[in-house]
């Protein structure tokens, strides 16, 4: 018996070697078969005699809560990618990972495993929390960032290799008050926002300072709600309605807004609803009368109903790959980024072979004086902390589509 | 020495230490060939807080039978209050060993006076309904922390709950920034502060364990009326516990906030709680050297699964539910016993060999 226990253990200990051995090995070729997995094969076909493809990589949430956003980013980069691979020339091999938006271990770890793999420019982080960990990494690295949607100004203030695609918070606010000056002078103005988020404080900020500069009329700026208590958002409804507020302000996202404006509608309350970008996506949620967001107006640099030619290409390809869904502004600041650094790399004549920190200093240079075309915008250009200068586009909800506002 | 070392609980003792020394010195040494990634790198330091925290919990959860479900965040005060303490300092101790060793403890005291005022009311209830409690408290820190504003100006330190409330003067800087967390902080820690904290953690909760406090504690988990009959102060010991835990939790949620660019509110939810509590019960309740090896394990695992892309974490659940199969059969822990026969067998004839 005890010979066999012996024998069994031995047996055992070399098992459990192997198997050591088995998983490390397969660890630091992951790379390339990882890429392979992929959803959709981005992987660069290798092109004989041509300089290896360009390593572009995204950290975003693709598992838990935030996933939506992390996906979508995913998705549109995808589309950009199969689309400038097809077209021959300068190759992209793009690859992402899992940060579960997270601020801190998660981010940097996944952060690392794209340095691991040999990642060239950084195509993410998607979330705030993430990007602040992560951009001071790339400081430190000279890896080239461009966030798709991160979109707190701390974030581009972090080095002088930080980039946005995306408006800044407070910006968004500012923009959010202006337009109400202009369009709602006389207006009673109620917010409610969530106060545990970067995203929806950092634009309420920026909107009550510009309000208190432009002298709107703010009746109610703290109702506010938390990540943990947004079930159930008929309080924060009601103060507005108690202050007879005829504008209400709701610098969140459409899960939380679609609940405002199914509540706002059953106890009768029919103020004009005035979202920011992270309102698009609204009439596609599950359950919600699209009806009811008829009148809403937000500002939204994408319209996935708009009719040229790249959005209805995009809009197409993108509801093929993810069967049938429609894409948000996440997917098209995605492709946009992708866009801006091909376009980028491209004039700067950087590829595969270019040292990382070459790579950074000469698209550092080259978005000083780049402007971009995109889904997201018409002539975007980046100012010299990294911020992004475009249009604000305002939309309101009409038959179930977005008009421009008048 | 043969006679310390026939004492089986120094010899567990001994054992850990060598464990987490020998491991330290690989590390190192694969460190210093340049042998290590990145992503390795980057685990270093969060290996040693998750030990730390295993440990510390597996005092309150293995040694003194309270099941806790706010460790983390008894780790997020020690956390914020050591990024503050780190920044506040900046000036006056250049040195940033010892900067990011006061900050540690600082973060140890916070957590453990806290741990104090928590103890006093939670302490008088008893097995789910603490665990209910402490869950609240985790969620309470979180929110508070997540509300929480601190910054420094020409007229000093300034600290608020309220963006309201909170206005700094010209050239003011936030150290920490409400739902946008702490943002900017100097990273202090290095491996070599990781792997001092798991031993100082291992050497206070081991000899806690092996004292006349550690007795008292383990007698008032295994019946807590014989206990108070031979005149064992059971809140007392329960609250040493307690507060001891949350110390050595705080001065490892300060090394790691101090270990990254930006920290957030939300990391120190109950999830963290949960997953600190996972290591400590997979590892074994009440076994210290098992807590050291489940969170190192434990915590790589989601990492190495990478290349399964989307679904590493339900491969990691699968793992998890496993693991837990495996080691609660009564085969496997019969098997497990007779190896741990032999292997002691061989130590204890190898020492008597090399001794005598």
């Amino acid at each position: 018996m005890k010979k066999f226990v012996a024998m069994l253990m031995a047996a055992l200990m070399v098992l459990s070697l192997a198997a050591c051995g088995g998983s490390s090995a397969p660890a630091e070729t992951k790379a390339p078969a990882a890429a392979d997995a992929a959803p959709a094969a981005t992987e660069a076909p290798a092109a004989e005699g041509a300089a290896p493809a360009l390593k572009i990589g995204l950290t975003g949430p693709m598992t838990g809560p935030a996933s939506a956003y992390g996906l979508a980013v995913r998705g549109g980069m995808e589309i950009a990618v199969a689309e400038i691979n097809a077209k021959g020339g300068l190759q992209i091999e793009f690859k992402s990972e899992d940060d579960e938006a997270d601020g801190s271990d998660k981010a940097v770890s996944a952060y690392n495993s794209l340095k691991d793999w040999g990642m060239q420019i950084l195509a993410g982080p998607v979330t705030t929390g993430s990007s602040l960990a992560i951009a001071a990494e790339t400081v430190n690295d000279q890896i080239f960032m461009l966030t798709p949607s991160a979109s707190a100004t701390d974030v581009a203030m972090t080095g002088s290799n930080v980039f946005q695609m995306c408006f800044t918070d407070p910006n968004q606010g500012a923009s959010a008050a202006e337009l109400m000056k202009q369009k709602w002078p006389d207006a009673t103005i109620g917010v409610i926002y969530d106060s545990s988020d970067a995203y929806s404080s950092g634009v309420v900020d920026g909107f009550l300072t510009k309000a208190s500069e432009l002298g709107l009329n703010v009746a109610v700026d703290n109702a506010a709600f938390t990540a943990d208590n947004k079930a159930d958002l008929s309080t924060q409804v009601t103060q507005c309605k108690d202050a007879g507020c005829d504008l209400v302000f709701l610098p969140f996202y459409y899960t939380e807004a679609a609940q405002v404006l199914t509540y706002a509608n059953t106890v009768g309350y029919a103020p004009t609803f005035f979202g920011c970008d992270g309102m698009d996506g609204i009439l596609t949620v599950e359950g919600f009368d699209a009806k009811l967001a008829e009148g809403l107006v937000l500002m939204t640099p994408f319209d996935a109903n708009a009719t040229d030619d790249a959005t209805v290409k995009f809009v197409e390809q993108f509801k093929a790959n993810n069967g049938g869904l429609v894409p948000n502004q996440f997917a098209a600041d995605g492709y946009d980024v992708i866009y801006a650094l091909y376009n980028a790399c491209v004039a700067a004549g950087v590829d595969g072979s270019t040292p990382v920190a070459d790579v950074c200093a000469a698209l550092q240079e080259q978005f000083a004086t780049l402007t971009v075309d995109g889904l997201t915008g018409k002539g975007m250009t980046w100012d010299e902390n990294g911020m992004i200068s475009k249009a604000p586009a305002a939309m309101v909800v009409t038959d179930g589509v977005y008009v421009p506002v008048a | 020495m043969k006679k310390i070392l026939n004492n089986k609980t120094t010899r567990t003792n001994l054992l850990t230490y060598l464990v987490v020394i020998a491991a330290f010195v690989v590390m190192q040494v694969m460190n210093s060939a340049g042998m290590l990634g990145s992503s390795m790198k980057g685990f270093l330091v969060p290996i040693c807080v998750y030990i730390s925290l295993a440990v510390s919990l597996n005092l309150l959860v293995g040694i003194c039978g309270e099941l806790s479900l706010g460790h983390a965040g008894f780790m997020g005060i020690g956390a914020f209050s050591g990024i503050i303490i780190a920044a506040l300092l900046k000036d006056v101790v250049a040195n940033d060993f010892l900067r990011l060793l006061l900050a540690m403890v600082c973060g140890g005291v916070f957590a453990g006076v806290v741990g104090f005022l928590i103890g006093v009311p939670v302490l008088r209830l008893r097995g789910d309904y603490l665990a209910i409690v402490t869950l609240a408290f985790g969620e309470i820190m979180k929110n508070i922390i997540g509300n929480l504003y601190a910054g420094t100006d020409s007229e000093g330190f300034h600290i608020a709950v309220s963006t309201t409330k909170m206005k700094l003067a010209a050239g003011g800087k936030y150290i920490i920034n409400g739902p946008l967390g702490a943002t900017g902080i100097q990273k202090l820690a290095t491996f070599t502060m990781g792997f001092l904290l798991v031993l100082f953690t291992l050497f206070i909760v081991q000899n806690l364990i092996n004292s006349k406090e550690g007795r008292a504690i383990r007698a008032v988990r295994d019946n807590r009326i014989a206990a108070e009959s031979v005149g064992i102060n059971v809140t007392a010991f329960r609250m040493k516990a307690f507060v001891v835990s949350a110390f050595l939790a705080g001065m490892a949620g300060a090394l790691f906030g101090l270990n990254y660019s930006s920290v957030t509110a939300p990391k120190f939810n109950f999830n963290t709680s949960i997953n600190i509590l996972v290591f400590v019960v997979l590892g074994g309740m009440g076994n210290i050297l098992g807590s050291v090896i489940s969170a190192t394990v434990l915590y790589v695992l989601p990492e190495a699964l990478r290349g399964l892309q989307d679904y590493r974490m339900i491969l990691y659940a699968i793992v998890l539910i496993l693991v837990m199969l495996f080691t609660w059969s009564p085969k496997v822990k019969e098997f497990m016993s007779v190896i741990a026969d032999k292997v002691s067998g061989v130590f204890k004839k190898k020492e008597a060999g090399t001794n005598e």
